[in-house]
């Protein structure tokens, strides 16, 4: 098998927008007004290798769990173009699709809302095996029962609902579900954000466990720069619907070009104690996706905006091996 | 009116002694908060750090007389200034409410009214604690005037329109604001914090826990910080108590306990987090979860998820104290990890 040797990434991701119409009143309709587009993701283009984890970080409504889903086609992109494995996914009709999707999983992030309260674990875990007609019969119960067991959870719980477990043992049942189906590449939205703290440790372990068993490949998304820095081996930092700055994860957390990674970064509060007088604090709030600002979307927050980034979207350019940011001040030093 | 404890430099602002909050559920009694001890000092940060179910939220809202059936104080002393507000009566519970003590909850949007604009609901506050207020139309002239004020000091932008707004037309860290303004519109000596941004983006967090730390200084005013996070913790608190399974497990100076733990739970939490400024070190999750707090067994609480538990921590563990400042509930305590 040469796949591991394989240079091609895994998922190769370009120029992917996705754009939501908000709804049309009446009203809209008579006097002819066009429907608002929230811009949730504008033009991402990343590439993750075989094996890697690709970090997303970026705060609420930066469009991450957009791409996310986009990615996997759970949401329709508006356009630009997804290859996985060599295949033009978003070309891919819809049995297409659902033969690639036993290839390409989700985890999301509440435990609680994203599994059928009214159906037992075997339920859950085999109808993905149905639906794809992978295994049949009592199979379909082995199969379940190692995944569970591979999770950390007891095999002999098969037959529980899902409220019957604490929610760390709940994103184990989101873990093996996505794991059934043994897919190469897994989406991880959020997996730890609504556990709590020592509970969001056995899960970043059992991540990590899995994708070294497993020889999985993932897209990390998370809030928590903390957790990114510590699972990934790339990161991918957006900023309404853009990625701002891209790059190995300890290139970019130790010595970060854009000024938002800069202040997101100082931002995190440490248990280190280390000095926060020293630190910059963004003032303002995230604009709106509706009306996002002309220019470099950053400029109403940026305490380093010029003239220029009112005006004009700054291009990524290269600041190091693999590192690449998209602000004009550094075009300016370049 | 002799202690058996030595008595702090300081006297506290507040003295909750052995406090007992128990709630009646379908499968038996729960005892929320099971002996809690702490104290606030005048003009200090307090951080209270503890997962869900550990009773941080249950043992300030037995503080400020918030707890309702199936709930019940059921033994224990809550002390503000020498008086014992678990023996008030209702109006003189409420009369201290906002005016000496204020509270901001975790969610501001179910905290908020949804049917007031903002400005109706702090003057709702001061015409409710504050009795300097004027009668009549002067008083409600001053009223806005002093919400106007208190947008203002949260740093609300526009804040003569923005008085007349909903809390839905806010966002997250806007309503947090309000919430603060709120709390803060009698100008109370303490303010406790229940995991105030909690549910805010980091660069938002960083601003509400600026202004909140700004505003405490401006008034001299006390502050319990309830959180999960040791990161607020160790930057905004002069000191902080560790609770687990409706007890305190630990209570010090921030920096000392952060930098050596005594009690197993705070070392496992400090170990289960990624740090940004050590990425290559492992991180190291405490195994197990929180016992259900029903029919308890009369040992460490700990125990079952302790990698140094013994024979001899199948016993009530009660707290030691380790100096005049520092205290765990562990009976390893005294001895370096």
């Amino acid at each position: 098998m040469s796949a591991s040797h394989d240079p091609r990434p895994l998922l190769a991701v370009d120029g992917l927008v996705k754009h939501y119409a908000t709804r049309r009143s009446i009203w809209d309709a008579i006097t002819g007004a066009r429907a608002i587009r929230v811009q949730a993701v504008n033009g991402v283009s990343l590439n993750v290798g075989r094996g890697e984890t690709l970090g997303v970080i970026g705060e609420s409504g930066c469009g991450k769990s957009t791409l996310g889903r986009a990615i996997l086609r759970l949401h329709e992109p508006t356009s630009g173009r997804v290859t996985f494995d060599g295949t033009d996914v978003t070309a891919l009709d819809r049995d297409g699709m659902l033969r690639m999707r036993r290839r390409m999983q989700i985890v999301f992030q509440d435990p609680y809302a994203s599994l059928n309260p009214r159906k037992t674990v075997l339920d859950i875990l085999g109808g993905a095996l149905r639906i794809h007609g992978i295994v049949r019969g009592a199979d379909v119960k082995d199969r379940v029962v190692a995944t569970m067991e591979s999770v950390g959870l007891r095999g002999s719980h098969i037959g529980r609902y899902p409220h019957q477990f604490s929610g760390g043992q709940r994103q184990r049942i989101g873990i093996a579900r996505a794991l059934i189906l043994k897919p190469d590449f897994v989406v991880c939205d959020e997996p730890v954000s609504a556990l709590d703290v020592s509970i969001q440790a056995q899960i970043i372990q059992l991540l990590g466990d899995l994708k070294r068993e497993l020889g999985l490949t993932y897209l990390f998304i998370s809030h928590d720069i903390a957790v990114i820095g510590y699972v990934s081996d790339r990161v991918a930092v957006m900023y309404l619907g853009e990625i701002v700055e891209q790059g190995p994860t300890r290139r970019v957390l130790a010595a970060p070009r854009h000024p938002y990674t800069q202040a997101l970064l100082s931002a995190v509060p440490r248990v280190d104690g280390t000095d926060r007088r020293g630190r910059t604090i963004l003032t303002g709030e995230l604009p709106s996706p509706l009306a996002p600002p002309a220019g470099c979307k950053f400029h109403t927050r940026c305490p380093l905006a010029t003239g220029i980034c009112r005006t004009a979207a700054p291009v990524a350019v290269q600041v190091g091996d693999g590192h690449s940011a998209a602000c004009h001040l550094l075009t300016e030093a370049a | 009116m002799t202690d058996a404890a030595p008595l702090p430099a300081e006297t506290p602002l507040l003295s909750i002694r052995d406090l007992r909050t128990c709630f009646r559920t379908a499968q038996g009694v729960v005892t929320a908060v099971d002996g809690v001890s702490l104290e606030v000092r005048p003009g200090e940060s307090l951080g209270v750090v503890g997962e869900s179910g550990s009773g941080k939220s249950v043992t300030f809202a037995s503080v400020m007389g918030l707890i309702r059936k199936p709930g019940w104080i059921d033994g224990g002393a809550i002390l503000y200034r020498g008086q014992d507000l678990t023996l008030l009566s209702p109006a003189a519970m409420r009369a201290l409410r906002g005016r000496e003590i204020a509270m901001t909850m975790q969610d501001a949007l179910t905290a908020l009214n949804p049917a007031l604009s903002v400005g109706e609901q702090i003057e709702e506050v001061l015409h409710a604690h504050d009795d300097s207020l004027p009668r009549g139309r002067a008083g409600r002239r001053a009223a806005r005037e002093r919400a106007l004020e208190m947008l203002r000091l949260v740093g609300i932008p526009s804040p003569e329109a923005r008085l007349r707004e909903y809390p839905h037309q806010f966002s997250g860290g806007m309503r947090q604001r309000i919430m603060i303004a709120i709390a803060l519109a009698c100008r109370p000596r303490l303010l406790i914090a229940d995991e105030p941004t909690t549910a805010l983006d980091v660069t938002i967090q960083a601003q509400v826990l600026e202004l909140i730390a700004g505003i405490r200084e401006r008034l001299g005013m006390s502050l319990v910080l309830i959180t999960h996070d040791l990161g607020v913790v160790a930057e905004h608190c002069d000191r902080v108590v560790v609770m687990y399974a409706g007890q305190v497990v630990e209570y010090g100076p921030t920096r000392a306990v952060i930098d050596d733990p005594r009690h197993p739970y705070t070392r496992g939490l400090l170990r289960s987090i990624p740090r940004l400024s050590a990425l290559d070190e492992p991180i190291h999750p405490i195994q197990g979860q929180v016992p259900e707090l029903v029919d308890l067994p009369p040992v460490c609480r700990f125990h079952n998820r302790c990698p140094d538990r013994r024979a001899a921590c199948m016993v009530p563990v009660a707290m030691r104290a380790l100096s005049a400042e520092r205290g765990a509930r562990c009976i390893l305590a005294g001895e370096s990890p």
